[in-house]
């Protein structure tokens, strides 16, 4: 289907549609100070107006002169945190006739999620923990079962942040593929370009109001696009990037990077991709064992623990192994980048630790 | 990823930390299994471990682990009694390349609890001795009492099919036998290093030091594999604790070959 237009009205009608077909909107709002993914029931709760600046170990958001409803960047949240949410029951286990009888918490009534402005690094994230999750013989469950019903309304970034490198990594700034959806706000909080990526996608849009878009519409598609493109705060040189780390287990650079890293684990939660966990049991008073999955981070000095020992206990391995992990031997796993180039564990780094910065001086480019 | 119900039904004390036990699921039946696989074993409320299977390979009504309790789960393991019922699900990971070793003299190595993954390739071996031509078993354990399975090394000693020598790093007054590190033991067995394979299980460092032994005397760097260890949870490769350089050890490994592993082996904290 060819791309058309929709107004602001179209917008809050798009919106309105999807939570009639029983989907929980998630989208882009604004919470302590940040702008994060949460429940939205329309275009009110979107961000309108507000953008964030980002540097390394810097986020903070502030009022734009214009209406804009997705004039900002990547914020701490991501998808990962309702399709993979950091806390999540995977059995229930009851002693029953001199046996346990195990109960596999299944997820039928788990909500149908629409994400309402993904960026294109995001749904880049999300086709990697598909491969993760539901790559292999085995499936997560509750990721297959909230994924399987998500509704993924794209936006097309046309500014890009202090950090963010998608250019680098050619999973943005245009999405391309995995939306039902995708928007391009053309004229800040008043004006979308809208594209169809699946036919549920154009059912919908064919439900609500729109023009088709004109040959001036799609050039401010492209412009847009192309400013965000002009914008990149960061690049990183990706070619023969996977060697370089997998064969530089020595080099200095780790010594230093680990001097500064707190191993506070921050860029591993606000990774869209980062997807390690542990598990935990209890039993409930009536005698029902339950068992867990909660995010974990290989910066956690229990993560590598063997017979009481940490097998990485200085917090130069540790980060040698994120980052050895994150951009070389994913490959080697998942056929794949671990990273998309969004530029989180950059900005929410406490002490502004820069990924692009750590390869670019691996290969010997920053003093 | 649901563990099965199972019921132990024999027990014994192999050391004073270390028990033997015998598991079935009347339901379901038996678990086949791989010499070298590994089970996720979880005890009700308390926790999931990986535990090596150590029983015959053709005997799998019975689930038979070792373990040594060293934790909260592998204590609770070693606490329970006949009767008392376990999670288990699995197998899991590569197991001992018994094809690769079809053929050639066969050394096995190993340390401490590091015998008990490959007590099932011990007993698959010996089941078809022809395959093999020399075979041998060189075991070191911290002290007479901690050697493990006490009645399958005096069947094993006295058969001709496999030659077997246990060594202590500390002898008591009713030691008779060798005292040092396995690797003193490696010239007493007959081997031709071009045509020998090599299964080692145990301690990272013996490993490393028996797999540079064995490569410096002519043994092929991929014909000698090491089953390594690593902080499990999920064992199907998405809780990411596993990693060993590219592998995760519970899908690509546990066992893999020294060729594939010496330069990881390198690496201190990888």
């Amino acid at each position: 289907m060819a791309a058309r237009v929709i107004d602001s009205s179209g917008l809050e009608s798009l919106l309105t549609a999807l939570r009639r077909s029983g989907y929980d909107l998630i989208g882009p709002t604004v919470r302590d100070q940040a702008i994060v993914y949460d429940h939205v029931s329309g275009t009110d709760d979107l961000p309108r107006g507000i953008t964030d600046t980002q540097e390394a170990g810097h986020y903070r958001i502030e009022e734009r002169s214009d209406e804009s409803l997705f004039g900002f960047n990547a914020g701490p949240s991501s998808p990962k945190d309702h399709l993979y949410p950091s806390h999540d029951e995977l059995f229930s286990a009851r002693r029953e006739d001199g046996r346990i009888r195990f109960t596999a918490t299944v997820h039928p009534n788990s909500p149908r999620f629409a994400f309402i402005g993904v960026r294109a690094c995001e749904l880049a994230a999300i086709a990697i923990q598909d491969r993760v999750l539901l790559g292999t013989e085995a499936v997560d469950l509750g990721y297959s079962s909230r994924r399987a019903g998500a509704f993924m309304v794209a936006v097309n970034c046309v500014e890009a942040g202090g950090t963010c490198f998608c250019d680098s990594m050619g999973t943005g700034p245009r999405a391309t593929e995995g939306f039902d959806l995708v928007l391009t706000e053309v004229t800040p909080g008043a004006e979308y370009v809208i594209e169809t990526g699946t036919s549920r996608g154009a059912q919908l849009l064919a439900s609500i109001e729109s023009l088709p878009a004109g040959p001036a519409e799609e050039q401010r598609v492209e412009c847009g696009i192309s400013n965000a493109v002009r914008q990149m705060g960061r690049r990183m040189e990706t070619d023969g990037l996977q060697a370089l780390l997998v064969d530089n287990p020595e080099h200095p650079r780790w010594d230093q990077v680990g001097d500064r890293c707190l191993t506070c684990g921050n860029c591993t939660m606000a990774c869209p991709t980062c997807f390690c966990s542990t598990t935990e049991d209890r039993v409930t008073l009536d005698g029902e064992a339950l068992r867990s999955r909660r995010w974990d981070s290989c910066f956690g000095l229990d993560f590598s623990s063997l017979h009481g020992h940490s097998v990485r206990a200085s917090a130069r391995s540790r980060y040698r192994q994120w980052l050895t992990h994150k951009l070389g031997t994913w490959h080697d796993q998942f056929g794949m980048s671990g990273c998309v180039g969004c530029g989180r564990c950059i900005t929410w780094c406490p002490v502004g630790i820069d990924i692009t910065e750590e390869v670019a001086a691996m290969r010997g480019q920053v003093s | 990823m649901l563990p099965r119900s199972f019921r132990l039904t024999a027990k014994s004390q192999e050391t004073p930390d270390t028990f033997t036990l015998v598991f079935e699921d009347p339901e379901h039946g038996e678990v086949r299994f791989r010499p070298g696989q590994f089970m996720m074993i979880y005890v009700f409320g308390v926790g999931e471990v990986p535990i090596s299977i150590a029983g015959n390979p053709h005997k799998t009504h019975d689930l038979i682990l070792t373990v040594r309790g060293v934790g909260a789960v592998t204590n609770a393991i070693c606490a329970l009694d006949p009767g008392m019922v376990v999670g288990a699900r699995g197998p899991y990971g590569s197991g001992w390349p018994l094809a690769a070793a079809k053929g050639r003299d066969l050394i096995i190595v190993t340390g401490g609890i590091g015998i008990a993954p490959l007590r099932p390739a011990i007993i698959e071996t010996l089941s078809r001795r022809d395959d093999f031509r020399d075979l041998s078993l060189i075991y070191g354990a911290r002290t007479p009492t901690d050697l493990l399975y006490k009645d399958d090394l005096l069947g094993w000693e006295s058969s001709a099919d496999i030659d077997v020598e246990v060594t202590v790093d500390r002898a008591s007054s009713e030691w008779w036998g060798d005292v040092g590190l396995v690797t003193r033991l490696l010239p007493r067995v007959r081997f031709n290093p071009p045509n020998t394979a090599a299964f080692v299980c145990g301690p990272e460092v013996m490993m490393r030091v028996v797999a540079r032994d064995l490569t410096a005397r002519g043994v092929p760097t991929q014909n000698v594999y090491l089953s390594l260890e690593r902080n499990m949870k999920c064992a199907v490769g998405f809780c990411g604790h596993c990693q060993f350089g590219r592998d995760f050890l519970c899908r690509t490994g546990p066992i893999r070959s020294f060729h594939d592993l010496a330069e990881r082996m390198r690496v201190d904290e990888i």
